[in-house]
C-alpha cells in the first residue's frame, strides 16, 4: 500500500482503514439502489419511447401533427408514420410496470438520501465547494490537470475536486429533480391535483420532450462519470462505493 | 466484539419486527380506505400499489384540466375502425336507433338506457386531453350524461366499490373505482366537437375517464355491473388490460 502522500491528509488517516471510509454506508447503499432504479427506468423508457418515437412541443401532439423531431426507428405501434414497413414487438406493459416501480425506488431512494445529506452535513462537506474552490482558477486547475494527465494522487481518492463537486450537485439537485418532475407531469391524475407543474413545463408534451431530453443529459453524466471512473482506476474506486475502503489508483487492478 | 453484535442482532431483529408490524397495519388501512388496485400481485405489485394509493389520496376530488375552445385540436387522431363483429354492424346500419346501456349488478333498480334516455338526463360538455400510453394526445370537446346521474338512477347500493364497464366487443372490458365512477368529469359520451361521437372516437356511446389514459375509455359502451369485487370478472384482475400486461390503474 502506497503511503507516499497520506501524511497530507492528517484527516483521512489511513487508506484502507474501516474506521473512515471513503464514502458512508448511506452513501453507498444509496448510490448502487440509483444505479439499479436508474438503469431499469432508461432501458424500460426507451422501450416506452420506442411505441411512439416522435417528440413535440406544446400540450399536445400526435401522428396527424408536425413534430418537433422524432427519432429514426421503427415503432412498435403500426399508427405511427416511420418510413419503416415493419413494427417492433410491443412491450409497453411490463415497461410502464417496471418503469413506474423502478421510479418509486429512486424517488424513496433519492428522499432517503437528501434528508439523510442535509443532517449529517454531506452535501456541505464533501460536495459543497470548499472556499479555496470557489473560483475559475480552481476549475481551470482541475480541467488543464486532467489534460495534462498526471498519475492520480493519493489525494484525488479522499476528496472531490471543484468541477466533481460541481458536477454531482447538478445531477442530483438539477438533473434529478427534473427527470421527476418532467415524469409527474405526464400522469393525468398527477396533474389533475397539481396542474401547475405539468403547465410550468409548457404543456404535456413539452414536459414528454423535457423528460427525454433531461434523460439524454444523465445518461451524458453517467458516461462521462463511468469514462473518469476507468482512469482513476476502475476496481479501486468500484470498490471505494462498495466496501467503502479506498486504495490507490496504482494498484488497481 | 460479541456484545456488538448481540447488540446488533437485538435491535436489527426490532427494526425487522417493527417494519413488518408497521407494513402489516398499512395494509389493513390501506385495504379498509380502499387504496389495493386489483393487480396488486405479481413483482409489479408494490409500485402500481404505492402508484394507486398515493394517486387515490392526493387526487379523489381533483379535476382533469380543461382547456380554452381554441386549444381543441384540429387534428384528433382517431385510432379506431370500427368493429368487425355483426352485432355493431346491425346497430350501424340501424344508425344506432337501438343502442342500450344496461347497468346491473349492486344497484337498487337494474335499467337498460337507450341514448335517448341519456340525452333526455342533464348533458354536460367539457374540453379535455385525450392521452395514449403510447404518448401521443389531442384536445377535444366532449359531450354526455355524467356517469353518476346514470349511477343516481339505479340506486348503487352502499358497499359497491367499482362499474365495470364491456364494448361490444367483448375483449374490451375495464372498471373503474367508485371515486371515478362518481366523478363529475366521467361521462357517458355521445358527442365530440359540437358532432355525434364519430364511430372513429368511439360511437355512438364512449366512457371517458379524463384523469387517466386513453385505454380506460372503451369505446362502443354497452353494458356495466355495478360490484364490490373484482374476483368475479375476467382473471380478477380488475380488467381486461392486465390479462394484457398492461396496468388496470392508468391514472399516470
Amino acid at each position: 500500500m502506497a503511503a507516499s502522500s497520506t501524511t497530507q491528509h492528517i484527516s483521512v488517516p489511513r487508506a484502507g482503514t474501516a474506521a473512515t471510509p471513503r464514502h458512508t454506508p448511506l452513501v453507498r447503499v444509496t448510490h448502487w439502489l440509483t444505479v439499479i432504479a436508474f438503469l431499469a427506468l432508461l432501458i424500460t423508457g426507451l422501450e416506452i419511447v420506442v411505441s411512439h418515437p416522435r417528440f413535440y412541443w406544446g400540450e399536445t401532439g400526435n401522428s396527424g401533427t408536425a413534430p418537433l423531431f422524432r427519432i429514426p426507428i421503427p415503432a412498435s405501434r403500426d399508427t405511427v408514420p416511420t418510413g419503416y414497413a415493419y413494427t417492433m414487438p410491443d412491450q409497453n406493459g411490463w415497461s410502464r410496470y417496471l418503469h413506474f416501480e423502478a421510479a418509486w425506488l429512486l424517488v424513496i431512494t433519492a428522499l432517503a438520501y437528501g434528508a439523510a445529506s442535509l443532517l449529517n452535513g454531506h452535501f456541505r462537506k464533501n460536495l459543497l465547494p470548499t472556499p479555496e474552490q470557489r473560483n475559475w482558477p480552481a476549475f481551470r486547475n482541475v480541467l488543464s490537470k486532467f489534460l495534462r494527465r498526471p498519475p492520480p494522487g493519493s489525494a484525488d481518492g479522499h476528496s472531490y475536486n471543484a468541477v466533481q463537486r460541481v458536477a454531482y450537485l447538478s445531477v442530483i439537485f438539477i438533473l434529478f429533480p427534473l427527470v421527476i418532475f418532467t415524469g409527474l407531469a405526464l400522469s393525468p391524475s398527477f396533474n389533475s391535483a397539481f396542474p401547475f407543474i405539468v403547465n410550468t413545463f409548457g404543456g404535456r408534451q413539452s414536459a414528454r420532450t423535457l423528460h427525454f431530453i433531461v434523460t439524454n443529459l444523465l445518461v451524458i453524466f453517467l458516461v462521462v462519470h463511468v469514462a473518469m471512473i476507468a482512469l482513476a482506476g476502475f476496481w479501486s474506486r468500484t470498490r471505494a462505493m462498495i466496501t467503502g475502503r479506498v486504495t490507490n489508483s496504482s494498484e488497481g487492478k | 466484539m460479541s456484545r456488538i453484535s448481540r447488540r446488533k442482532l437485538i435491535t436489527t431483529g426490532l427494526a425487522t419486527v417493527a417494519g413488518v408490524a408497521g407494513l402489516a397495519s398499512a395494509d389493513r388501512l390501506a385495504r379498509r380506505y380502499g387504496l389495493i388496485p386489483p393487480d396488486s400481485g405479481g413483482i409489479f405489485g408494490p409500485g402500481e400499489t404505492l402508484t394507486y394509493a398515493t394517486q387515490r389520496l392526493l387526487t379523489r376530488h381533483s379535476l382533469a384540466r380543461e382547456f380554452p375552445r381554441s386549444m381543441i385540436s384540429a387534428k384528433p387522431f382517431g385510432n379506431e375502425i370500427a368493429p368487425s363483429n355483426e352485432a355493431f354492424k346491425r346497430h350501424q346500419a340501424l344508425g344506432f336507433a337501438d343502442w342500450k346501456l344496461s347497468v346491473d349488478g349492486m344497484v337498487a333498480h337494474p335499467t337498460s338506457f337507450s341514448l335517448a334516455d341519456l340525452r333526455a338526463m342533464p348533458v354536460r360538455n367539457q374540453i379535455t386531453e385525450v392521452m395514449c400510453e403510447e404518448g401521443w394526445s389531442y384536445i377535444a370537446e366532449w359531450i354526455g350524461t355524467p356517469l353518476h346521474h346514470v349511477l343516481d338512477e339505479v340506486g348503487v347500493l352502499p358497499h359497491a366499490r367499482y362499474v365495470v364497464y364491456r364494448s361490444i366487443e367483448p375483449a374490451w372490458w375495464d372498471s373503474i373505482d367508485m371515486a371515478d365512477a362518481l366523478h363529475p368529469q366521467t361521462f357517458l359520451t355521445m358527442g365530440m366537437n359540437d358532432g355525434d361521437l364519430p364511430i372513429r372516437f368511439g360511437g355512438p356511446l364512449r366512457l371517458r375517464v379524463p384523469r387517466q389514459l386513453g385505454y380506460k375509455s372503451v369505446k362502443f359502451i354497452t353494458t356495466m355491473t355495478v360490484t364490490d369485487s373484482m374476483k368475479k370478472f375476467g382473471k380478477g384482475l380488475g380488467s381486461a388490460s392486465p390479462e394484457a400486461g398492461y396496468a388496470w390503474y392508468a391514472g399516470i
